[in-house]
């Protein structure tokens, strides 16, 4: 069972313990800094952060003991912009998208021992092959025409949050852009196709309903027994994939709401995901003012609320889309909201109970 | 030489000592202070090369207008300090 929580909030990372006497919060680093994303490295120990300074920028460190001291690598940049290439209009607020990494919003391991993917806002991808001491930019990504299509998702600027690598072939990469749609690559970023056929978007003319570049997935998560099976949480709604990600259907059975970020799959049972529903999306708040996970084990047949130890009513709670987490055997899961509560639940989301509320806001929440 | 000053909250973060250095512009002092500490260039500058848009650098004690090409002038007896401007953060 695992027994470190690693928590990225508005105040620094927060760890979280597993003991004989239960869960508890344990230790701070980077006290007053954002957290946006870190990675617990299940390959080799590694501990990584993404520190988000509101001065200073974006940085990236890591820690060979699970938190107790840190290293600052190199952070993932854009080269200098070439005077003769053009600039990408974002066509919403018609300014240039920017070479420049205002936050780090994906960090996953790659295959190969020491490869790491980041996907940062604005939407640039980068690759590293040695733990992180260096990056280098997907341009085939940063240069396709599509990116044009992309805006912001809640942000000033699109951005990329979602870096799956299929564990059959680690050359296969789909990630998800709010909002970009979905793009898969086969040749390890050599070059993208942006898939999706069937997710539908509420917030563009008629024209462009299923466009698959423009669509807000808010986050897709496969199991790693199933990668072919795809869970996405869009912005208007929630979509299933048996085929990799190409084709989708919309699930509209949803309860009590189909509106959220977070999307959770069980590491073996393709069947079962959990999700933290709110009330879309001017409001952004738990729905009715009760707090619940909503589960499927019948992949969306039908939906439960778990409600079992959540506050049940004035809870105007908000899970973003990297703040729910669940372990390798599939029965702890942890998630956390912007108004610093975390619960964890030990018995697959059945029962919850309250890590803290007294927590900064939390921007991503994983098990190490 | 021109002598560069770095906030105290950036000296918290990394090595952000006070520096003398050579240069005719804020460019160039900079870029001589980044070549001894490498690490402080990506917390004063972005991707591009431009001032953060969180921070500000005073020249004399005028903020500098140039902050994309750093190329305000600075004097052999210029003090230079790079601030967090509160703006942001």
């Amino acid at each position: 069972m695992n027994t470190k929580l690693y928590l990225g909030t508005r105040k620094g990372l927060i760890e979280a313990e597993r003991s004989a006497a239960g869960w508890r919060v344990t230790r701070n680093s980077f006290l007053g800094v954002q957290v946006p994303m870190l990675l617990p490295d299940a390959r080799d120990g590694m501990l990584y952060a993404a520190v988000e300074h509101g001065h200073f920028g974006t940085k990236f460190h890591a820690s060979k003991d699970s938190g107790a001291s840190w290293k600052e690598l190199a952070c993932p940049a854009f080269p200098p912009k070439p005077e003769d290439v053009p600039e990408v209009i974002n066509f919403v607020n018609q300014q240039p998208i920017p070479w420049d990494v205002k936050k780090v919003w994906a960090l996953e391991a790659g295959g190969a021992a020491g490869e790491l993917w980041c996907g940062t806002l604005p939407g640039g991808l980068f690759h590293s092959l040695d733990g992180g001491t260096s990056w280098h930019l997907v341009e085939s990504l940063w240069n396709d025409p599509g990116r044009a299509k992309w805006m912001g998702g809640g942000a000033e600027w699109p951005g990329i949050h979602t870096i799956l690598v299929d564990p059959r072939n680690r050359h296969r990469l789909l990630i998800a852009v709010s909002c970009g749609g979905m793009w898969e690559s086969t040749d390890n970023g050599a070059s993208w196709t942006n898939i999706g056929a069937g997710i539908r978007a509420e917030y563009v003319p008629p024209e462009q309903v299923y466009d698959p570049g423009i669509q807000d997935a808010h986050r897709i998560a496969w199991s790693a027994v199933d990668p072919d099976t795809i869970w996405m949480q869009h912005h208007n709604g929630i979509f299933h994939s048996t085929d990799g990600g190409r084709n989708w259907r919309e699930i509209l059975n949803a309860n009590p709401s189909n509106f959220g970020f977070a999307v959770a799959m069980h590491p073996h049972d393709p069947q079962t995901a959990w999700f933290v529903p709110g009330i879309k999306d001017e409001f952004r708040v738990a729905c009715d003012g009760a707090l619940c996970v909503m589960r499927t084990r019948n992949v969306g047949q039908t939906f439960e609320p778990l409600r079992d130890g959540l506050p049940q009513e004035h809870a105007y709670h908000l899970v973003y889309r990297h703040c729910l987490d669940v372990t390798r055997d599939g029965n702890t899961l942890a998630f956390g909201s912007t108004t610093g509560s975390v619960w964890i639940s030990e018995n697959g989301g059945d029962s919850w109970e309250r890590l803290s509320a007294d927590l900064p806001p939390v921007y991503c929440v994983r098990f190490g | 030489m021109p002598t560069v000053h770095f906030t105290a909250n950036l000296a918290s973060q990394t090595a952000a000592p006070i520096c003398q250095v050579d240069g005719a512009t804020v460019h160039e002092a900079l870029h001589a202070v980044f070549t001894q500490h490498p690490v402080l260039r990506s917390y004063v500058l972005d991707d591009q090369g431009a001032v953060r848009q969180h921070v500000v650098v005073f020249v004399d004690g005028t903020a500098i207008t140039d902050r994309r090409r750093l190329a305000d002038a600075v004097r052999t007896d210029s003090e230079i300090f790079v601030m967090q401007a509160l703006s942001g953060g």
